[in-house]
């Protein structure tokens, strides 16, 4: 069975249908692409399956659950991360304590406990600490460890995203143009990142304009076009689907 | 990252272990005494303000119901003083969560127009019910004792204070840096990326906005028992007012900055004096500088003047 089954999916905003009778399934392990023009919903079906949104109609399941209109910090439970396209970063905090953020549900967060500087929080605390500064490194952000979040260049935020995202410990996780804003030499590098992500065992679900690295990494592909599903597949199916070419040159086929 | 967030806390300790031996006289040790109750007030309005990113401009309210607990309750029921004290801050704290509940599942700054009726609610009922509170007058309080020991005169309040603040500084040291305070801090800076990271983002907006409230209350309890007398302004709006200003002055999100802006707006009134009817203006012509020119607040903008954190 598949790890994410979307059935029929379908969002209004008032006369706006973003997303428009979306089906498709997701294995657990691959790397999953959803690509699209400008506008054509990709970040609405994140939202959607991510508990942002509640949809119109049509159902989510993770693992045979259905999680259609869940909030996000119940979806957050049953191991499902994100990023964000447009970053969204406690800059009032510091790198590290962002990453220690994602861990949140693994930690005990009784108030009473914490105010009184209880010893087993304190040493959980600073195990997470070591936690966070590994995952820094693992997203290639070692200069960053002790900086403030709001002195980071935004190539750097766009790890430390990912890296709060990975301190979840999801089952799986959707980024949201990771590549977007970069020089082509940090979209290689995140590239490498996000096939380091995919080799730990995190199904990856992407949403990203950059083809080559779109091509590079994705098991199976799904294009939106007008909040509609033009097609799935295989890369090399999906490059060569008319309807594909046609959406994206604006040929009328 | 070296330095100590604990560094300001032993500084503050010190300064009130030495202050009663170097204070002139008992002028001095009133004004040290009204300085440490608005710190800790403060402090726990600070959590609310400048941590968790949310407004209350009624807190005065919540420190009237804990006075008036404590006034009312020993008075006329005969109650113990202690169990006035709690009953105060219990019932503030659920008021806050009976009103906070439905106003955080709302985006945008309903918090600060709802605290600002109940505060103005809760002015109007303490000066109305003049046969429970004396009204505008105010009423006496009962003298305040532990085991037979009476709490009475500068030096025991002093001290009580000094260590009410001082456990006050640590604990909340102690919160924001645990994973309850990351959250709270996270969904200030972010509130859709601490909801993906799971946090229950209504729920700790609740608890530190009903934590606050009981802190505000347990302070007026304070408060009526030192001074011995509660009247409405203690609960009215411009007192409302005049804590936020602290918090703003002294620093954001800064717990040392907490303690800063509300020594400094206690004594200020008093070192204006001799400015002779024109102190409210010299009060506001300071305000505004400092927000002009540092409008993160004093602690923040020194701290990082000098190159370092917190």
């Amino acid at each position: 069975m598949a790890l994410l089954e979307v059935n029929d999916l379908s969002i209004h905003f008032g006369g706006v249908k973003a997303v428009q009778n979306v089906t498709f399934s997701i294995d657990a392990g691959v790397v999953y692409a959803v690509i699209g023009p400008n506008g054509a919903g990709k970040t609405t079906l994140f939202n959607l399956i991510t508990g942002i949104y509640t949809p119109t109609t049509g159902t989510i399941q993770l693992d045979g659950e259905s999680i259609a209109g869940k909030s996000p910090d119940e979806l957050a439970r049953r191991g499902v991360a994100r990023t964000f396209q447009n970053l969204q970063i406690c800059m009032n905090m510091s790198a590290i304590e962002n990453v220690m953020v994602g861990a949140h549900l693994r930690l005990d967060r009784n108030l009473l406990k914490a105010a009184l500087r209880w010893p087993a929080l304190k040493q959980r605390d600073r195990e997470l600490h070591a936690e966070a500064a590994e995952l820094m490194r693992f997203v290639g952000l070692d200069a960053y460890v002790n900086a403030r979040a709001d002195a980071m260049p935004y190539g750097a935020l766009k790890r430390l995203e990912i890296a709060r995202a990975l301190a979840m410990k999801p089952r799986l996780i959707f980024l949201d143009e990771p590549a977007a804003g970069l020089n082509p030499k940090e979209t290689i590098e995140v590239d490498a990142l996000v096939r380091k992500v995919a080799d730990s065992g995190v199904t990856v679900v992407l949403v990203e304009h950059d083809m080559k690295m779109v091509m590079n990494l994705s098991d199976r592909i799904l294009v939106l076009d007008y909040g509609k599903k033009l097609t799935e597949g295989t890369g090399m199916e999906v490059r060569n689907n008319p309807d594909v070419i046609a959406a994206y040159l604006g040929a009328h086929a | 990252m070296s330095k100590n967030p604990y560094l300001g806390l032993y500084i503050i300790m010190a300064v009130l272990l030495v202050l009663p031996f170097v204070l002139p006289n008992s002028f001095y040790v009133d004004l040290a005494i009204r300085m440490a109750i608005n710190a800790v007030i403060v402090l726990g309005l600070n959590l609310l303000i400048g941590f968790a990113g949310q407004i209350s401009l009624g807190h005065a309210g919540f420190l009237g119901f804990g006075a008036y607990a404590t006034a009312v309750l020993p008075t006329h029921f005969g109650w113990h003083p202690l169990l006035a004290m709690a009953a105060g801050a219990v019932a503030a704290g659920a008021l806050a969560a009976i009103v906070a509940r439905p106003i955080f599942k709302l985006k945008g700054h309903y918090l600060a127009m709802a605290t600002l009726g109940l505060g103005i609610i809760i002015n109007i009922v303490v000066r109305t019910e003049a046969q429970w509170t004396g009204g505008p007058d105010g009423m006496p309080v009962p003298a305040m004792s532990l085991a037979g020991f009476e709490i009475s005169g500068d030096k025991h309040w002093y001290w009580l204070v000094a260590l009410v603040l001082s456990v006050s500084v640590w604990a909340s040291l102690n919160m924001i840096n645990s994973p309850f305070g990351r959250a709270l801090r996270a969904l200030h800076g972010s509130e859709v990326a601490s909801k993906v990271v799971g946090v229950d983002v209504v729920r700790y907006k609740v608890a530190i906005f009903v934590l606050s409230a009981m802190f505000a209350s347990f302070m007026g309890s304070i408060t009526a028992h030192y001074v011995g007398f509660v009247t409405p302004n203690l609960a009215d709006f411009f007192h409302s007012i005049e804590l936020v200003t602290m918090v703003v002055i002294g620093g954001m999100a800064s717990v040392y900055g907490s303690v800063v802006g509300a020594v400094l707006l206690t004594a200020l009134p008093q070192a204006l004096t001799s400015f002779e009817g024109w102190e409210t203006v010299a009060f506001g012509a300071i305000l505004m500088l400092s927000m002009i020119f540092m409008p993160k607040g004093l602690v923040p903008t020194l701290s990082a003047r000098f190159g370092r954190g917190d």
